[in-house]
Protein backbone atom coordinates (compact mmCIF):
# COMPACT_ATOMS: atom_id res chain seq x y z
CA UNK A 1 0.00 0.00 0.00
CA UNK A 2 1.35 3.15 -0.85
CA UNK A 3 -0.03 6.89 0.12
CA UNK A 4 0.01 8.85 -3.49
CA UNK A 5 -1.27 12.70 -3.47
CA UNK A 6 -0.11 13.07 -7.34
CA UNK A 7 -1.81 16.44 -8.02
CA UNK A 8 -2.58 17.65 -4.93
CA UNK A 9 -1.93 20.80 -3.11
CA UNK A 10 -0.57 20.93 0.37
CA UNK A 11 -0.01 23.30 2.88
CA UNK A 12 2.23 22.39 5.62
CA UNK A 13 2.62 25.28 8.38
CA UNK A 14 5.66 25.28 10.60
CA UNK A 15 7.06 23.04 7.20
CA UNK A 16 11.03 24.16 8.30
CA UNK A 17 12.00 21.49 11.40
CA UNK A 18 10.78 18.59 12.97
CA UNK A 19 7.65 16.62 13.00
CA UNK A 20 6.33 19.35 9.96
CA UNK A 21 9.56 18.87 7.64
CA UNK A 22 9.56 15.36 7.94
CA UNK A 23 5.99 15.33 6.56
CA UNK A 24 6.07 17.94 3.77
CA UNK A 25 9.28 15.96 2.66
CA UNK A 26 6.97 13.15 2.47
CA UNK A 27 4.26 14.73 1.14
CA UNK A 28 6.18 16.00 -1.80
CA UNK A 29 7.91 12.20 -2.40
CA UNK A 30 4.46 11.37 -2.29
CA UNK A 31 4.00 13.14 -5.41
CA UNK A 32 1.91 16.19 -4.12
CA UNK A 33 2.84 19.80 -4.97
CA UNK A 34 3.62 21.04 -0.99
CA UNK A 35 3.79 24.50 0.34
CA UNK A 36 6.19 25.27 3.31
CA UNK A 37 5.60 27.66 5.57
CA UNK A 38 7.86 28.99 8.32
CA UNK A 39 8.28 31.88 10.45
CA UNK A 40 12.14 32.68 11.39
CA UNK A 41 14.01 29.42 9.93
CA UNK A 42 14.37 30.28 6.64
CA UNK A 43 17.65 28.19 6.03
CA UNK A 44 16.14 24.92 7.20
CA UNK A 45 12.99 25.61 5.18
CA UNK A 46 14.94 25.72 2.22
CA UNK A 47 16.45 22.39 2.90
CA UNK A 48 12.90 21.13 3.07
CA UNK A 49 12.11 22.50 -0.39
CA UNK A 50 15.28 21.26 -1.48
CA UNK A 51 14.59 18.05 -0.52
CA UNK A 52 10.85 18.18 -1.88
CA UNK A 53 12.24 19.75 -5.74
CA UNK A 54 14.78 17.05 -5.82
CA UNK A 55 12.25 14.36 -5.94
CA UNK A 56 11.19 15.54 -8.82
CA UNK A 57 8.20 17.50 -6.58
CA UNK A 58 7.21 20.92 -6.62
CA UNK A 59 7.33 23.29 -3.90
CA UNK A 60 7.59 26.50 -2.53
CA UNK A 61 8.13 28.59 0.47
CA UNK A 62 6.18 31.11 2.48
CA UNK A 63 7.00 32.57 5.12
CA UNK A 64 5.07 34.09 7.68
CA UNK A 65 4.69 35.09 11.90
CA UNK A 66 1.29 33.36 11.75
CA UNK A 67 0.20 35.22 15.06
CA UNK A 68 0.31 38.70 13.49
CA UNK A 69 -3.66 39.53 12.08
CA UNK A 70 -4.08 38.75 8.48
CA UNK A 71 -0.98 36.38 8.43
CA UNK A 72 -2.97 33.23 8.08
CA UNK A 73 -5.46 34.18 5.39
CA UNK A 74 -2.44 35.91 3.42
CA UNK A 75 -0.41 32.42 3.43
CA UNK A 76 -3.38 30.29 2.00
CA UNK A 77 -4.55 33.11 -0.26
CA UNK A 78 -0.42 32.66 -2.00
CA UNK A 79 -0.93 28.66 -2.23
CA UNK A 80 -4.36 29.33 -3.79
CA UNK A 81 -2.72 31.47 -6.02
CA UNK A 82 -0.16 29.53 -6.76
CA UNK A 83 -2.11 26.29 -7.26
CA UNK A 84 -5.23 26.82 -7.77
CA UNK A 85 -6.39 25.46 -4.17
CA UNK A 86 -5.32 23.97 -1.08
CA UNK A 87 -6.08 20.26 -0.72
CA UNK A 88 -4.50 19.51 2.70
CA UNK A 89 -3.81 21.61 5.32
CA UNK A 90 -1.34 19.82 8.02
CA UNK A 91 -1.89 23.15 10.87
CA UNK A 92 1.65 21.77 12.58
CA UNK A 93 3.25 25.42 13.67
CA UNK A 94 3.30 25.63 17.53
CA UNK A 95 5.22 25.36 20.41
CA UNK A 96 5.30 25.63 24.11
CA UNK A 97 7.01 29.02 23.94
CA UNK A 98 7.69 28.77 27.87
CA UNK A 99 7.09 27.01 30.87
CA UNK A 100 5.51 28.18 33.87
CA UNK A 101 3.70 27.36 36.89
CA UNK A 102 0.19 28.61 36.46
CA UNK A 103 0.33 31.22 39.37
CA UNK A 104 3.64 32.38 37.94
CA UNK A 105 2.53 32.85 34.29
CA UNK A 106 1.81 36.26 33.20
CA UNK A 107 -1.69 37.22 30.60
CA UNK A 108 1.83 38.05 28.05
CA UNK A 109 2.58 34.46 28.24
CA UNK A 110 -1.02 33.22 28.14
CA UNK A 111 -1.84 35.10 25.07
CA UNK A 112 1.22 34.07 23.32
CA UNK A 113 0.79 30.50 23.84
CA UNK A 114 -2.67 30.60 22.84
CA UNK A 115 -2.04 32.85 19.83
CA UNK A 116 0.14 30.20 18.35
CA UNK A 117 -1.14 27.19 19.60
CA UNK A 118 -4.43 27.76 18.61
CA UNK A 119 -5.88 31.38 17.09
CA UNK A 120 -3.66 30.90 13.86
CA UNK A 121 -4.47 27.11 13.37
CA UNK A 122 -8.26 28.63 13.77
CA UNK A 123 -7.61 30.92 10.90
CA UNK A 124 -5.51 28.78 8.76
CA UNK A 125 -8.88 26.61 9.45
CA UNK A 126 -11.38 28.98 8.56
CA UNK A 127 -9.41 30.02 5.41
CA UNK A 128 -9.14 26.85 3.38
CA UNK A 129 -12.67 25.79 4.32
CA UNK A 130 -14.86 27.60 1.67
CA UNK A 131 -11.85 26.70 -1.23
CA UNK A 132 -12.39 23.26 -0.19
CA UNK A 133 -15.82 23.03 -0.40
CA UNK A 134 -15.80 24.40 -3.92
CA UNK A 135 -12.62 22.18 -5.24
CA UNK A 136 -15.43 18.87 -3.49
CA UNK A 137 -13.52 18.36 -0.35
CA UNK A 138 -10.02 18.05 1.02
CA UNK A 139 -8.47 16.86 4.51
CA UNK A 140 -7.06 18.86 7.50
CA UNK A 141 -4.31 17.34 10.10
CA UNK A 142 -3.88 19.72 13.07
CA UNK A 143 -1.00 18.51 15.06
CA UNK A 144 -2.41 17.90 18.72
CA UNK A 145 -0.42 16.99 21.50
CA UNK A 146 -0.29 13.73 24.02
CA UNK A 147 -0.25 17.02 26.57
CA UNK A 148 -4.13 17.64 24.97
CA UNK A 149 -5.26 14.81 27.29
CA UNK A 150 -2.69 14.50 30.04
CA UNK A 151 -3.01 17.98 30.56
CA UNK A 152 0.88 18.70 30.53
CA UNK A 153 3.07 18.38 33.52
CA UNK A 154 5.84 20.32 34.19
CA UNK A 155 4.72 23.94 33.28
CA UNK A 156 3.39 23.14 30.48
CA UNK A 157 -0.47 23.63 31.64
CA UNK A 158 -1.03 26.59 28.98
CA UNK A 159 0.51 24.81 26.66
CA UNK A 160 -1.48 21.44 27.07
CA UNK A 161 -4.75 23.83 27.51
CA UNK A 162 -4.33 25.44 23.61
CA UNK A 163 -4.07 21.63 22.48
CA UNK A 164 -6.81 20.46 24.18
CA UNK A 165 -8.58 23.37 22.25
CA UNK A 166 -6.76 22.15 18.87
CA UNK A 167 -8.58 18.40 19.61
CA UNK A 168 -12.12 19.77 20.54
CA UNK A 169 -11.94 22.10 17.69
CA UNK A 170 -10.67 19.31 15.68
CA UNK A 171 -14.21 17.19 16.65
CA UNK A 172 -16.47 19.76 16.09
CA UNK A 173 -14.95 21.06 12.52
CA UNK A 174 -15.55 17.14 11.61
CA UNK A 175 -18.82 17.25 11.87
CA UNK A 176 -19.60 20.98 10.49
CA UNK A 177 -17.96 19.86 7.22
CA UNK A 178 -18.85 16.38 6.82
CA UNK A 179 -21.03 16.96 4.51
CA UNK A 180 -18.94 19.16 2.19
CA UNK A 181 -16.56 15.77 1.96
CA UNK A 182 -13.79 17.31 4.20
CA UNK A 183 -12.21 15.71 6.50
CA UNK A 184 -10.70 17.05 10.29
CA UNK A 185 -8.59 14.76 12.01
CA UNK A 186 -5.93 15.37 14.60
CA UNK A 187 -2.24 13.89 15.42
CA UNK A 188 -1.36 13.90 18.97
CA UNK A 189 2.37 13.01 19.27
CA UNK A 190 3.92 12.18 22.36
CA UNK A 191 7.55 12.98 23.11
CA UNK A 192 9.26 13.56 19.53
CA UNK A 193 12.82 13.76 19.26
CA UNK A 194 12.81 17.27 18.03
CA UNK A 195 14.33 20.91 18.77
CA UNK A 196 11.20 21.77 20.98
CA UNK A 197 12.69 19.09 23.85
CA UNK A 198 16.03 20.65 23.31
CA UNK A 199 14.44 24.25 24.09
CA UNK A 200 11.73 23.23 26.85
CA UNK A 201 13.03 19.75 28.68
CA UNK A 202 15.94 19.67 30.29
CA UNK A 203 17.99 16.39 30.51
CA UNK A 204 16.60 14.98 33.96
CA UNK A 205 13.37 15.36 32.84
CA UNK A 206 13.75 13.90 29.15
CA UNK A 207 14.93 11.15 31.52
CA UNK A 208 12.01 10.90 33.86
CA UNK A 209 9.71 10.93 30.10
CA UNK A 210 11.71 7.61 28.65
CA UNK A 211 11.07 5.84 31.80
CA UNK A 212 7.07 6.73 31.63
CA UNK A 213 7.11 5.18 27.48
CA UNK A 214 5.99 1.53 26.92
CA UNK A 215 8.14 1.30 24.13
CA UNK A 216 10.65 2.67 26.19
CA UNK A 217 11.90 5.27 23.61
CA UNK A 218 10.97 9.06 22.29
CA UNK A 219 9.61 8.78 18.44
CA UNK A 220 11.43 9.95 15.36
CA UNK A 221 9.68 12.73 13.35
CA UNK A 222 9.80 10.37 10.11
CA UNK A 223 6.99 7.85 12.75
CA UNK A 224 5.00 11.22 12.75
CA UNK A 225 4.78 11.08 9.11
CA UNK A 226 3.10 7.72 8.21
CA UNK A 227 -0.29 8.57 10.56
CA UNK A 228 -0.36 12.26 9.17
CA UNK A 229 -0.43 11.20 5.60
CA UNK A 230 -3.14 7.68 6.38
CA UNK A 231 -5.12 10.94 7.95
CA UNK A 232 -4.64 13.22 4.78
CA UNK A 233 -5.35 10.07 2.33
CA UNK A 234 -9.13 10.19 0.80
CA UNK A 235 -8.48 6.72 -0.59
CA UNK A 236 -6.71 5.11 2.45
CA UNK A 237 -8.69 7.19 5.86
CA UNK A 238 -11.61 8.52 3.67
CA UNK A 239 -13.94 7.39 6.33
CA UNK A 240 -12.00 8.58 9.47
CA UNK A 241 -12.88 11.99 10.74
CA UNK A 242 -12.78 13.67 13.82
CA UNK A 243 -10.15 11.27 15.12
CA UNK A 244 -7.21 12.41 17.33
CA UNK A 245 -4.01 9.58 16.36
CA UNK A 246 -1.75 9.06 19.02
CA UNK A 247 1.76 8.28 18.33
CA UNK A 248 3.54 8.18 21.64
CA UNK A 249 4.97 4.73 21.82
CA UNK A 250 1.85 3.55 24.06
CA UNK A 251 2.74 6.84 26.79
CA UNK A 252 -0.89 7.34 26.93
CA UNK A 253 -3.77 5.09 25.84
CA UNK A 254 -7.01 6.77 25.91
CA UNK B 1 10.44 0.97 -0.15
CA UNK B 2 7.01 1.70 1.25
CA UNK B 3 6.39 2.35 5.32
CA UNK B 4 3.02 0.25 4.52
CA UNK B 5 5.33 -2.57 2.98
CA UNK B 6 3.84 -6.42 4.54
CA UNK B 7 6.23 -8.39 1.83
CA UNK B 8 7.46 -11.54 3.93
CA UNK B 9 4.94 -11.06 6.26
CA UNK B 10 2.50 -13.84 7.85
CA UNK B 11 -0.99 -12.51 8.56
CA UNK B 12 -3.30 -14.55 10.54
CA UNK B 13 -6.85 -12.84 9.99
CA UNK B 14 -9.75 -14.34 12.32
CA UNK B 15 -13.42 -13.69 11.19
CA UNK B 16 -11.51 -14.12 7.97
CA UNK B 17 -14.53 -15.52 5.66
CA UNK B 18 -16.46 -12.57 5.08
CA UNK B 19 -17.70 -8.90 6.20
CA UNK B 20 -14.73 -6.87 7.95
CA UNK B 21 -12.34 -9.73 8.26
CA UNK B 22 -12.42 -10.70 4.68
CA UNK B 23 -12.11 -6.91 3.78
CA UNK B 24 -8.91 -6.87 6.12
CA UNK B 25 -7.29 -9.96 4.94
CA UNK B 26 -7.47 -8.75 0.85
CA UNK B 27 -5.67 -5.27 2.49
CA UNK B 28 -2.99 -6.93 4.33
CA UNK B 29 -2.63 -9.40 0.83
CA UNK B 30 -2.46 -6.20 -1.22
CA UNK B 31 0.16 -4.62 0.84
CA UNK B 32 2.46 -8.28 0.83
CA UNK B 33 1.46 -10.50 3.39
CA UNK B 34 0.96 -14.00 3.38
CA UNK B 35 -2.43 -14.35 4.65
CA UNK B 36 -4.25 -17.05 6.86
CA UNK B 37 -7.91 -16.70 7.34
CA UNK B 38 -9.60 -18.69 9.72
CA UNK B 39 -13.84 -19.01 10.85
CA UNK B 40 -16.13 -22.19 11.39
CA UNK B 41 -17.34 -21.51 7.74
CA UNK B 42 -15.28 -23.61 4.94
CA UNK B 43 -16.85 -22.46 2.22
CA UNK B 44 -16.50 -18.70 3.48
CA UNK B 45 -12.97 -19.52 3.98
CA UNK B 46 -12.64 -21.08 0.34
CA UNK B 47 -14.09 -17.38 -1.31
CA UNK B 48 -12.08 -15.61 0.50
CA UNK B 49 -8.59 -17.84 -0.59
CA UNK B 50 -9.97 -17.29 -4.03
CA UNK B 51 -10.32 -13.50 -3.72
CA UNK B 52 -6.57 -13.34 -2.06
CA UNK B 53 -5.45 -15.26 -4.77
CA UNK B 54 -5.77 -11.83 -6.61
CA UNK B 55 -2.11 -10.74 -4.91
CA UNK B 56 1.31 -11.92 -4.73
CA UNK B 57 1.10 -13.50 -1.12
CA UNK B 58 0.35 -17.59 -0.41
CA UNK B 59 -3.03 -17.46 1.22
CA UNK B 60 -4.19 -20.54 3.16
CA UNK B 61 -7.55 -21.21 5.01
CA UNK B 62 -7.32 -22.69 8.71
CA UNK B 63 -11.47 -24.37 9.43
CA UNK B 64 -11.73 -23.19 13.33
CA UNK B 65 -13.90 -22.50 15.88
CA UNK B 66 -12.83 -19.87 18.21
CA UNK B 67 -15.22 -20.67 21.11
CA UNK B 68 -13.98 -24.25 21.59
CA UNK B 69 -11.25 -23.53 24.65
CA UNK B 70 -8.38 -25.28 22.24
CA UNK B 71 -9.75 -23.22 18.85
CA UNK B 72 -7.02 -20.71 19.13
CA UNK B 73 -4.32 -23.13 19.74
CA UNK B 74 -4.99 -25.28 17.01
CA UNK B 75 -5.05 -22.45 14.52
CA UNK B 76 -1.72 -20.99 15.64
CA UNK B 77 -0.28 -24.46 15.60
CA UNK B 78 -1.62 -25.06 11.93
CA UNK B 79 -0.44 -21.44 10.63
CA UNK B 80 3.13 -22.31 12.45
CA UNK B 81 3.34 -25.81 10.56
CA UNK B 82 2.19 -24.77 6.98
CA UNK B 83 3.57 -20.76 6.80
CA UNK B 84 5.67 -20.36 9.57
CA UNK B 85 5.73 -17.84 12.68
CA UNK B 86 2.92 -15.10 12.77
CA UNK B 87 4.18 -11.50 12.49
CA UNK B 88 0.48 -9.80 12.62
CA UNK B 89 -2.84 -10.75 14.07
CA UNK B 90 -6.14 -9.29 13.11
CA UNK B 91 -8.76 -10.76 15.46
CA UNK B 92 -12.31 -9.72 13.75
CA UNK B 93 -14.14 -12.97 14.46
CA UNK B 94 -17.31 -12.25 16.22
CA UNK B 95 -21.01 -12.48 16.63
CA UNK B 96 -23.73 -10.87 17.36
CA UNK B 97 -26.64 -11.91 19.87
CA UNK B 98 -29.09 -8.97 18.84
CA UNK B 99 -31.92 -9.12 22.43
CA UNK B 100 -32.36 -6.76 24.68
CA UNK B 101 -30.58 -7.11 28.24
CA UNK B 102 -33.43 -8.59 29.40
CA UNK B 103 -34.14 -11.63 27.40
CA UNK B 104 -30.56 -12.62 27.12
CA UNK B 105 -29.58 -15.91 28.43
CA UNK B 106 -26.49 -16.73 30.17
CA UNK B 107 -25.74 -19.28 27.28
CA UNK B 108 -25.98 -16.89 24.81
CA UNK B 109 -23.76 -14.41 27.16
CA UNK B 110 -21.16 -16.80 27.14
CA UNK B 111 -20.91 -17.86 23.26
CA UNK B 112 -20.71 -14.31 22.64
CA UNK B 113 -17.73 -13.31 25.03
CA UNK B 114 -15.82 -16.61 24.03
CA UNK B 115 -15.23 -15.72 20.07
CA UNK B 116 -14.61 -11.84 21.67
CA UNK B 117 -13.29 -11.83 24.42
CA UNK B 118 -11.96 -15.23 25.74
CA UNK B 119 -10.42 -15.95 21.60
CA UNK B 120 -8.84 -12.45 21.43
CA UNK B 121 -6.99 -13.42 24.67
CA UNK B 122 -5.78 -16.88 23.99
CA UNK B 123 -4.76 -15.97 20.44
CA UNK B 124 -2.31 -13.14 21.59
CA UNK B 125 -1.20 -15.08 24.64
CA UNK B 126 0.29 -17.87 21.87
CA UNK B 127 1.06 -15.37 19.56
CA UNK B 128 2.81 -12.80 21.44
CA UNK B 129 4.76 -15.63 23.55
CA UNK B 130 6.59 -17.03 19.80
CA UNK B 131 6.52 -12.80 19.30
CA UNK B 132 8.56 -12.36 22.26
CA UNK B 133 10.39 -15.67 22.66
CA UNK B 134 12.09 -15.47 19.10
CA UNK B 135 12.61 -11.96 19.43
CA UNK B 136 10.81 -11.00 16.23
CA UNK B 137 8.49 -8.06 17.42
CA UNK B 138 5.27 -7.78 16.10
CA UNK B 139 1.72 -6.19 15.37
CA UNK B 140 -1.44 -7.57 17.63
CA UNK B 141 -4.68 -5.95 15.76
CA UNK B 142 -8.23 -6.14 17.73
CA UNK B 143 -11.52 -5.40 16.28
CA UNK B 144 -13.34 -2.87 18.62
CA UNK B 145 -16.61 -1.47 17.75
CA UNK B 146 -18.87 1.80 18.82
CA UNK B 147 -20.57 -0.33 21.56
CA UNK B 148 -17.16 -0.28 22.98
CA UNK B 149 -17.84 3.76 23.49
CA UNK B 150 -21.42 4.58 23.78
CA UNK B 151 -24.33 2.54 24.66
CA UNK B 152 -26.51 1.09 21.55
CA UNK B 153 -29.28 -1.04 22.49
CA UNK B 154 -29.58 -4.66 22.21
CA UNK B 155 -25.99 -5.20 22.62
CA UNK B 156 -25.37 -6.03 26.03
CA UNK B 157 -22.78 -9.08 25.46
CA UNK B 158 -21.23 -7.92 22.41
CA UNK B 159 -20.76 -3.83 24.12
CA UNK B 160 -18.95 -5.83 27.19
CA UNK B 161 -17.16 -8.01 25.00
CA UNK B 162 -15.66 -5.25 22.47
CA UNK B 163 -14.87 -2.82 26.04
CA UNK B 164 -12.86 -5.75 27.28
CA UNK B 165 -11.18 -5.54 24.22
CA UNK B 166 -9.98 -2.18 24.05
CA UNK B 167 -9.36 -3.05 27.99
CA UNK B 168 -6.91 -5.81 26.64
CA UNK B 169 -5.46 -3.99 23.68
CA UNK B 170 -4.02 -1.52 26.18
CA UNK B 171 -2.95 -4.28 29.11
CA UNK B 172 -1.09 -6.32 26.61
CA UNK B 173 0.57 -2.78 24.84
CA UNK B 174 1.53 -2.07 28.37
CA UNK B 175 2.92 -5.70 28.99
CA UNK B 176 4.83 -6.02 25.36
CA UNK B 177 5.84 -2.82 24.12
CA UNK B 178 9.28 -3.66 25.54
CA UNK B 179 9.59 -6.33 23.09
CA UNK B 180 8.53 -4.82 20.52
CA UNK B 181 5.12 -6.20 20.11
CA UNK B 182 2.29 -3.65 19.39
CA UNK B 183 -1.17 -3.94 20.45
CA UNK B 184 -3.62 -1.89 19.17
CA UNK B 185 -7.73 -1.70 17.83
CA UNK B 186 -9.56 -0.43 15.16
CA UNK B 187 -12.86 0.71 16.16
CA UNK B 188 -15.34 -0.05 13.09
CA UNK B 189 -18.48 2.75 13.11
CA UNK B 190 -21.61 1.79 11.27
CA UNK B 191 -20.47 -1.05 8.33
CA UNK B 192 -22.94 -2.46 6.25
CA UNK B 193 -21.95 -6.32 7.34
CA UNK B 194 -23.73 -9.58 7.78
CA UNK B 195 -23.35 -8.80 11.67
CA UNK B 196 -25.70 -5.60 10.76
CA UNK B 197 -27.64 -6.59 7.86
CA UNK B 198 -30.54 -6.91 10.52
CA UNK B 199 -30.20 -3.22 11.22
CA UNK B 200 -30.06 -2.14 7.57
CA UNK B 201 -33.56 -3.93 6.30
CA UNK B 202 -35.09 -2.01 9.71
CA UNK B 203 -35.66 1.39 8.11
CA UNK B 204 -35.78 3.33 10.64
CA UNK B 205 -33.17 2.07 12.31
CA UNK B 206 -30.91 2.76 9.41
CA UNK B 207 -32.30 6.23 8.88
CA UNK B 208 -30.93 6.62 12.65
CA UNK B 209 -28.10 4.92 12.67
CA UNK B 210 -27.10 6.67 9.17
CA UNK B 211 -28.53 10.18 10.77
CA UNK B 212 -25.34 9.88 13.58
CA UNK B 213 -22.57 9.76 10.85
CA UNK B 214 -21.24 12.78 10.07
CA UNK B 215 -20.11 11.79 6.76
CA UNK B 216 -24.02 10.67 5.92
CA UNK B 217 -22.93 6.88 5.11
CA UNK B 218 -22.03 3.60 6.31
CA UNK B 219 -18.63 1.98 5.97
CA UNK B 220 -17.56 -0.40 3.96
CA UNK B 221 -14.74 -3.68 4.55
CA UNK B 222 -12.44 -1.11 2.15
CA UNK B 223 -12.96 1.88 4.40
CA UNK B 224 -10.74 0.30 6.79
CA UNK B 225 -8.14 -1.11 4.58
CA UNK B 226 -6.24 1.44 5.06
CA UNK B 227 -5.60 1.54 9.35
CA UNK B 228 -5.72 -2.38 9.44
CA UNK B 229 -2.43 -1.88 7.04
CA UNK B 230 -1.25 1.37 8.96
CA UNK B 231 -1.22 -0.92 12.39
CA UNK B 232 0.01 -4.03 10.94
CA UNK B 233 3.36 -2.28 9.23
CA UNK B 234 6.24 -0.46 10.49
CA UNK B 235 4.29 2.76 9.21
CA UNK B 236 2.92 2.95 12.85
CA UNK B 237 6.39 2.16 14.76
CA UNK B 238 5.62 4.05 17.46
CA UNK B 239 2.10 3.56 17.82
CA UNK B 240 0.61 1.25 20.92
CA UNK B 241 -1.88 0.71 22.92
CA UNK B 242 -4.34 2.49 20.62
CA UNK B 243 -7.67 2.35 19.04
CA UNK B 244 -8.33 4.23 16.02
CA UNK B 245 -11.69 4.82 14.81
CA UNK B 246 -13.35 4.70 11.72
CA UNK B 247 -16.66 6.13 11.89
CA UNK B 248 -17.18 8.56 9.24
CA UNK B 249 -16.97 10.83 12.57
CA UNK B 250 -19.40 8.98 14.69
CA UNK B 251 -17.23 9.17 17.96
CA UNK B 252 -16.75 12.92 17.57
CA UNK B 253 -19.77 13.55 17.94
Amino acid sequence: MELRFDGRSVLVTGGSTGIGAAVAEAFGAAGARVAVHYNRSAEAAQQVLDAITATGAEGALVQADLTEPGAAERVVGEVVERWGGVDVLVNNAGDMIGRSAVEDATDELYESIMDLNLRQLFQCCRAVIPGMRERGGGAIVNVSSIAARTGGAGGAVMYATSKGAVSTLTRGLAKEVAGDNIRVNALAPGVIETAFHTRHTDPEKWQGLMASIPLGRAGRPEECVAPTLLLASDEHGGFITGHSLEVNGGQLMP
Amino acid sequence: MSMFDLSGKVALVTGGGRGLGRGMALALAEAGADVVVTSRNEAELDESVRQLGAYPGDPLAVPADLSAPEGPEQVVAAVGEQRGPIDVMVHAAGLQVRKPALELSLEEWDRVQSVHLRAAFSLSQTIGRDMIDRGSGGSIILVSSLTANIGIRNTSAYGAAKSGIEGLMRTLAAEWATHGVRVNAVTPGFFHTELTDAMFQDEQRREWMLGRIPMGRAGTPEDLAGAAVFLASDASAYVTGQAIAVDGGWLAA
